[in-house]
This record gives structure tokens, sequence and C-alpha cells, in this order.
């Protein structure tokens, strides 16, 4: 088939149609006898008019546009593009899962809230907390609740702390978060092993410290190991720990971040526990928290009554809802599937697979790449693209440069402490071949680099399309399809 | 590693070979930097593996114990409704080129999804009647109280926001969580039977109100009057935030052209199961003036080096990722998927199809009200309702529903439980529900008060 270039709106004929609904079996209704005339719509949107089966080629074409984990390796670093396992999507979609209502009373959702109370129960056990909440839609979404509790617990002791640290190697979402949560960001400094440093860090702590927020191991991939001496800094200044667990999967049945010093902890469900990342989401963000924050979970929880299961919002001191009803359940159903699947001793082995994949591949291509931290890693680590740039060749070339072989690139320019970074992940779920294949390919592309640069600067090729101008975009946004011929609109017969 | 299990491909002789490489003999010491006090000294204390039989097995045990819809017709909505899916739409989203992708930062290869995106942001953009769309947000709850922030941060010296009792209480609860941590002041706007009091409402609107929030249809079902609104936040300055289910926007009048500044809501109806109340999709809109200040993803059309059209994310400046601290918001993951379930969906019912869906809406819960007052009940509702109304029982909602059950009905929402409204009930009835099954609720609805 050639190749296929048009929007859903531009396949669109009037009086197409791919729904089948039964004929209404009741009276009708008028609209005018009904509503006031200025609140009835007097143009039909703009919805496209397909045969069910235009609809299929349609999306099957913009499917094959798209690279996702399941099309090759997409070593994607502090994403963890690990294999999405099939049985959670069967799982999820049992009716008994899917087509229950949040506002069924307890009595016939007990399977549900089973299932939530458990997974809450385990989680906390791999974090090492005291509790957790399943409410928070993504890490985002995670980190913003657990400093809201945070405040509120300075409150409670009537402090209000307006400062959260935060090193130099952290995601985006962390001082992003703080500033939603009404805080001022200090970005502390990584010392030259790319780790916190330590005195820096005590010059920044102060009575004024809400907390500290870190990723452990960090966007580097390397683990904080002066972890216990940050963490009673912080605690000494009267100010808490919070752990951004997007870089779990290094850590399962190893250590957990309890045991470390935090208290307060996000995990990314679609990242470590396999929900799929869906081209954006939907993720799962839990919160799991110490006992000195218990009071502040949002609300309702999830509890457990003799044999009965049960959700229970009386708790006065709590943040509230951060969330609709109860978080994203069917991301959770697929992550308690894949928890069940692996147990205690699985769970240890993605960690230690991830870091031996990660030290694997880092070792292969560490005679090519500027390697800022050479130093033992753990489920990621990162290049610098710092040779090939003074050739004239950028970090963002050779990605583009990996699309010719099929590879989804690693994350590009992040963390923004290391020059021209690549930052690469390859899970534990992808085999020696396909690591060693991958890492043929980067070395390729370091020779081509100095051999023939013109190639990689000129990357992609093979791709639909080429390099977009994403300058033009932002200039002047199209942000929606307009359909340009209004004569014929109109003579479609409805005026659209 | 022992090789048992069907995720992780490491065999015996590849682990040799890795560690060789690597000049070690065990993987013990890649971990030898995590400091040994805080080392785990035994397996984490959770349940062993389940082989894949065992764990399918299990799982459907669990949802045995789930009362579906499937099985209990059910009149429950209250923003979460049971609605026709077309099969196409599981389908689609199915093809694991979507499903198994992330956020699409290299657009090269990840077309089909940013034109989705694209094509989403439209649709939204013709059922609002708005000029610009985001890629999704969390849900209708969190969507609407990032379209607050956004008013309060866009405005000059306006530090409050006037939210309608009429909204979804879970949405105000959320904003108030918001607000709490962004350090804005959440007002609620009292009602007048069913619908949002307009006295009220320029009683306490004011010079440093940044806007006004209603919902569309509200809470009750109700059509609120946008048009009146707009006019009263409009002589303050205040923005119109309008919440609203996009179905109802197949037939009521587009929020945009009554003068909304920003649209949010849930696409749940359209394209995305109930799901015990996640994953839904929100959705945020908003007119071209706000266009660089809206949260989360945007999609935009460029083309390449030789004129091809394609697409990119774009506005990128706004995002937490590019901002840090600075940015509007902190939202990265997104509702992708469902985003483009809900575009599945909107492209099979099409132009005609979601308008005779809403129709059906409209007509079926006009028709339970109808049945219902024949019978005695007494409907709440003074203003004209889309799919769901109020019914004052004379018995406890709690006890009536669980009788309900008994007859094999999910019966509907309890309205004492946030309003204090003791004994009334919000029911919900969509284009599900047989007319047949409607007459059984009626008539089991009467047996139960009067039993």
């Amino acid at each position: 088939m050639a190749e296929y270039n048009h929007l859903i709106f531009e396949v669109s004929r009037p009086g197409r149609v791919g729904y089948s609904l039964p004929k209404s079996d009741v009276e009708s209704v008028n609209l005018e006898d009904k509503f006031p005339k200025h609140l009835i719509r007097d143009e039909a949107a703009g919805l496209p008019e397909v045969a069910e089966l235009d609809l299929v080629r349609h999306y099957t074409a913009l499917s094959n546009k798209n690279h996702g984990i399941d099309n090759g390796f997409y070593p994607l670093g502090s994403c963890t593009m690990k294999y999405n396992p099939k049985v959670n999507e069967v799982v999820a979609r049992l009716a008994g899962f899917s087509r229950i209502h949040p506002y069924q009373p307890t009595e016939t959702v007990q399977g549900a809230l089973e299932l939530m109370y458990n997974l809450q129960e385990e989680l906390a056990v791999i974090t090492g907390m005291d509790a957790v909440t399943l409410q928070p839609s993504a890490g985002a979404q995670g980190e913003w609740t657990g400093l809201m509790m945070v405040r509120a617990y300075h409150e409670q002791k009537g402090e209000t702390r307006k400062k959260v640290l935060v090193p130099d190697s952290a995601h985006g979402t962390n001082p992003a978060s703080a500033s939603v949560a009404g805080y001022k960001t200090v970005t502390i400094p990584s010392n030259e092993n790319g780790l916190v440093d330590l005195e820096e860090l005590k010059k920044h702590v102060d009575k004024d410290t809400a907390a500290l927020m870190l990723t452990n191991p960090n966007t580097l991939g390397l683990f904080e190991k002066e972890i216990t001496e940050i963490a009673a800094v912080v605690h000494e200044a009267g100010g808490l720990l919070y752990y951004d667990g997007a870089n779990s999967n290094a850590i399962l049945g190893k250590t957990t971040p309890g045991d470390m010093g935090f208290d307060v902890v996000h995990l990314n469900l679609h990242k470590t526990f396999t929900g799929p990342h869906g081209g954006g989401g939907p993720g799962s963000g839990p919160v799991g928290v110490k006992e000195v924050l218990l009071p502040y979970l949002p609300v309702p929880r999830v509890e457990k009554d003799g044999d009965k299961f049960l959700l229970n919002s009386n708790y006065p001191l709590s943040i509230g809802r951060v969330k609709g009803y109860y978080g994203n359940f069917g991301i959770n159903v697929r992550a308690y599937s894949y928890i069940r699947t692996m147990g205690p001793v699985g769970l240890r082995e993605v960690s230690e697979g991830a870091v031996l994949h990660a030290n694997y591949l880092r070792k292969r291509l560490d005679p090519y790449f500027e390697s800022p931290y050479p130093q033992i890693c753990k489920h990621e680590f990162v290049l610098s693209g710092s040779r090939q740039k003074k050739l004239g060749v950028r970090t963002l070339d050779m990605a583009k440069r990996l699309l010719d072989f099929g590879y989804h690139p690693p994350t590009i320019y992040f963390p923004l402490n290391v020059e021209e970074c690549l930052m690469i992940e390859p899970t534990e779920t992808e085999s020696k071949e396909t690591m060693d294949a991958f890492a043929d390919v980067m070395i390729q592309i370091a020779k081509e680099v100095e051999e023939n640069p013109g190639v990689v600067l000129d990357a992609p090729h093979t791709t639909i399309i080429g390099r977009l101008d994403e300058v033009q975009a932002a200039r002047q946004p199209i942000v929606r399809y307009i359909k340009e011929k209004e004569e014929e609109q109109v003579k479609d017969g409805v005026k659209a | 590693m022992t090789n048992t299990y069907r995720y992780l491909p490491d065999t015996k002789q590849d682990q040799e070979e890795m560690l060789k490489f690597l000049n070690i003999s065990s993987v013990e010491e890649l971990f030898e930097d995590i400091p040994s006090e805080i080392r785990l000294k035994g397996e984490l204390d959770i349940p062993n593996a389940d082989s894949e039989p065992v764990l399918l097995k299990k799982m459907s045990q669990l949802a045995a114990r789930n009362k579906n819809a499937n099985d209990y017709p059910t009149f429950l909505g209250a923003g979460t409704y049971d609605h026709y899916i077309p099969s196409v739409v599981d389908h689609m989203i199915s093809r694991s080129e979507f499903y198994t992708a992330y956020t699409p930062y290299q657009p090269e290869i990840s077309q089909g999804e940013l034109q989705a995106i694209f094509e989403f942001q439209t649709m939204v953009c013709e059922l609002t009647g708005m000029d610009a769309a985001n890629s999704s947000m969390y849900d209708g709850f969190t969507s609407l109280a990032e379209a607050a922030s956004l008013a309060v941060a866009s405005a000059k010296k306006r530090s409050k926001v006037l939210v309608s009792n009429g909204v979804h209480p879970e949405s105000r609860a959320v904003l108030q969580t918001v607000a709490r941590g962004q350090e804005y002041t959440v007002e609620e706007v009292s009602l007048s039977s069913d619908v949002t009091d307009l006295d009220q409402l320029k009683a306490q609107i004011a010079e440093d109100t940044a806007a006004v929030i209603v919902q569309y249809p509200n809470f009750f079902g109700s059509v609120e009057d946008l048009a009146e609104i707009k006019q009263i936040a409009e002589e303050k300055g205040a923005l119109l935030i309008v919440s609203s289910n996009p179905l109802a926007l197949a037939l009521l009048q587009s929020p945009g052209k009554l003068g909304a500044d920003i649209v949010i809501g849930d696409m749940q109806p359209l394209g995305i199961p109930m799901s015990f109340g996640g994953p839904h999709c929100g959705y945020f809109a908003v007119k071209q003036k706000f266009i660089r200040k809206i949260p989360g993803r945007i999609v935009g059309q460029t083309q390449d080096e030789k004129g091809k059209r394609g697409f990119v994310l774009t506005l990128q400046a706004r995002e937490q990722h590019i901002r840090r601290d600075k940015a509007s918001s902190n939202i990265c993951s997104n509702q992708a998927l469902n985003a483009l379930a809900s575009s599945i969906c909107m492209t099979a019912l099409g132009k005609q199809g979601i308008r005779e869906m809403a129709m059906q809406n409209i007509e079926k819960a006009d028709y339970m009200a109808k049945v219902l007052q024949r019978k005695g009940f007494i409907v709440m509702n003074k203003s004209a309702f889309f799919n769901e109304f109020v019914v004052e029982l004379p018995r406890p909602v709690k006890e009536v529903n669980s009788k309900l059950l008994e007859a094999g009905f999910i019966g509907g929402y309890d309205l004492g439980i946030d309003y204090g409204y003791e004994n009334q009930m919000l029911i919900a009835v969509t284009e599900q529900r047989s007319k047949e099954e409607i007459d059984q609720f009626a008539v089991a609805l009467e047996a139960v008060v009067n039993g």
C-alpha cells in the first residue's frame, strides 16, 4: 500500500457511519420543547464520517508509523521501557474490573478493593514504607501529593518551611511539583563523581528546608552511597526526605527507600511495574509514607476490617483528594498482575538483570564515547557526545542516525549537567543479542562520525519523514485541523 | 539468575559471558555501591510467583467478586457512565505500536501517535467550540483544578475562584487540595434548586475573582445557563471555566460559543471503560489567547525539509522538562492511550452517531423520569436535564440501593453523602439501558419504597 498520509477528517465522507446503536425504544423528545433555544447546539461538531473498515485502516496505518517496545529496542533512559506483559492486558479487561463503577456499594466491589489493598501492602514492603496510597495518576502527581503531605506535616507542627532542595540531576517534574505545592526550589550541584555534594548540601539545609527530593540511583544511574549521611543532615534540620521512584528498577529486593532513610516515596507503576506507557500515559504513581506522614495520606483510603474491605475518608488531617475516585485502577491491576507473576525472587532478579545489562552495555560502548562517570552504574548510565561534538556531530544527530537502524534512541540532553548527554537504560527484559546488536550500531555510528559525518548529520535516511521544523511549529502553532473549503461544508447539507 | 521467569531472557551462559566481559565473578559485585547496612538481608516479604494459568485463575476469581454492569444493569452516573463502546476501539488501542510506545519524543518514528493526538485535539475543539486543546490530562477533576490555576496565574491581582456547588464534589475536593498548594482562594457558590444561584454568584463575584467555574450539564444533570453566567463573569473581568460532559456537547450549544474561556472535562463517556474510576481521560481546551499557557503536551503540525506534512510536540517551553520550577504545571505522563480510545470512539460514532447517542440519553432519562413521576415519585430538577436527574425517595438511598441490588440492579448515587440531601438519589440513564430495564427498575424501585 502506498504511503498513507491522510488525517481522519480528510478521508471522511458525509453519510458514512462506523457505529451501530439500537433504535430508541422510548418516546422521542423534541429538543426545543426541553431546552432553551440558545442552549441547543446550532452546528454539528465536525467529527469524521467513516465506515468501520475506513476507521480500522486509518488507525492501523497510524500504528504502522509508530515505534513501541514490541517493535524494537527502546533504551530511553529513566523511562524503563521494559516489556509489557500480555497477560496483564487480559486481566485488566476482565468485566469484573473494567465494567465496574467507582460509586458501587463497597459490598459489590470487594474483589477490586482486595486487589487494591494487597497492592498497597506489597508496595509498602517493596519500598520499606508503612502505608501506600494508589490515588496519584502518575509520577509527577505522586511527587506533588508527597510534597503536599510534607507541607501538611510541617504546618501541623506550626512551621512554615518554604524550601525544597533538588539536585541538579533531578527530573524536571521535581522542581515543577515543588512549585505547585507552594515551595521554592533550591538546586544542589552534584560533585565530580555525579553524586550529591554533601558539603554543598549542608550549606543549604536549614530551618527553612521542608524536604530534599532525591532519585536513588540518580539520573546518572549512580547510587548515592552517602544516602544515610544525606538523610541525617536533612532530618537533623527537621526536614523530610522525598524519594523519586522513577529509578526503582535498580533496587527491587536489594534495598528500599525506607532503609535508606526516606520518609515519602512515589513509584511509577508504568515504569518499574510494566504498566504500558500508552504513548504517554496513563501511568500510575502510588505514594508510600513512613508513619510520621500517615495522618496526611489522601482520602479515601482502602482498608481491611476483618475479612471485609472498605473505603475510609474519616481522616481529618488528610490533605484531601488529589484525583477523582481511587487512582488509575486499570493500571494498578496490571502492576498487581506483574508482581504476582514475579514474586520476591523474580523482582530481585529483575533488578539484578537491569543492572547487569546496563553495566554490560556501558562497558561495550565505553571506548567509543566519553564516559563522564565510569564507575559501576545501576540500571542506566550516561555517555557524553562531547568527543563527537568536536567533530561537528551532535548527540541529536547520532540519535537520528539510530532511527535508520530501527532503534528508539536513548534519552538525550538529560540530565542537564552532562554535556551532549545520552542516557541509556536497556532494562532486564532485553536479551544479550539485542544489546550486542545495538552496541555494534552505536560503535558504527561513532566511526561514521569520524569517517563520514555527513551520513550522521543528514540522518535519518530511512524514516517515513525527515527532521521536522520545530521552530515553525512553535512560532505559528497549528494545533487542530481546520477544513479548508467552506463551500463544501455547506454543500454537504449540514452547515458543519 | 535462574531463568525461570518468562520476562527475563538471560540464560546462565548469557550471564556468565556478561560477567566475564565485566571482569567480575557475580552480579552481587555490581551492588557493592549500596552500603551493607541498608541492604535487604532476605527476600522481599511478598507472596511467591504464580504461573500464568494460576494467575489467570486467581485474577478471574477476584474479578468475579465484583458485580459488573454486564450482569447488573446500572443506573449510576455522577461523572462516570456506562456507555456503548464500539468494538473497534479496544481492538485499535490494542495495537502494541500504540500502547507500548512512550511520549513521542522522536517524531520521525512517532508520527502515528502524534497524528492521533492532533486529531484528538481537533475533535475536542469541535465539541467544545474552542480554539486549542491539549493531548489530555489525568482526569476531568484534575483538569478542572489546572484550569483554575491557569486562570489565577494569568490574571493580575486576582487570587480567588468561584466554583458552583453544582460542580462534581470530587472536582471541588481536588480543587481545594490544589488551591492550598498554590495558595489561592476557592469560594463555593450555592445552588438555587438544581442550578447555580445566579444572585449568589453576583453577590460573591468581585474584582479579585479570577474565574467562575460551573459544570454543564451540572452534577444533578441540569443544564446551566452559560450565557447568563458568562455575562456575570465578564462584567467583573473574570474568566468562565466550564466543566463539560463531551457527549452532552453533541446536542448542547458549545461552551465556546457561549463565551467559555476554558473548557475541561473527562472523555470517559466516549470510548473509555468505567474501570472502577480510572484510568479515564481529562481534556483541556482554551481560547486562542491561552494557547501558550495551556498545561501538558500539545501536538502541532509542521513539515520536514522536503515540505512534507508532519507532527511534533510543540510549545514545549511551557513544560516542566524545560522550565522546571517555572513551569505552569508539573504534568508529565498524561492519559494518551485513553485519548486515543476516545478519538477512535468519536470517529466510529462520527458526526451523526454522537448526536444519536446523546439523543437517546436525553430520551431515556426523560422516559425514566416520566415513568417514576407517574408512580408518584418527585423529580427534583426544575431545569432541563441531560442523562441524569434527582428523585426523592421516602427511605434512605443506601437502604434502597441494597434492595435494588437484590432485584438485580445497581441503583443511583446517594446525594446524602456530599450534599446532605437525605433520601435523594441521582439516577443516570444512558443509551445502554433498554426500555424494558427502565420499566423493571421503576417497578423494583416502587416495590422497594413501598416494601
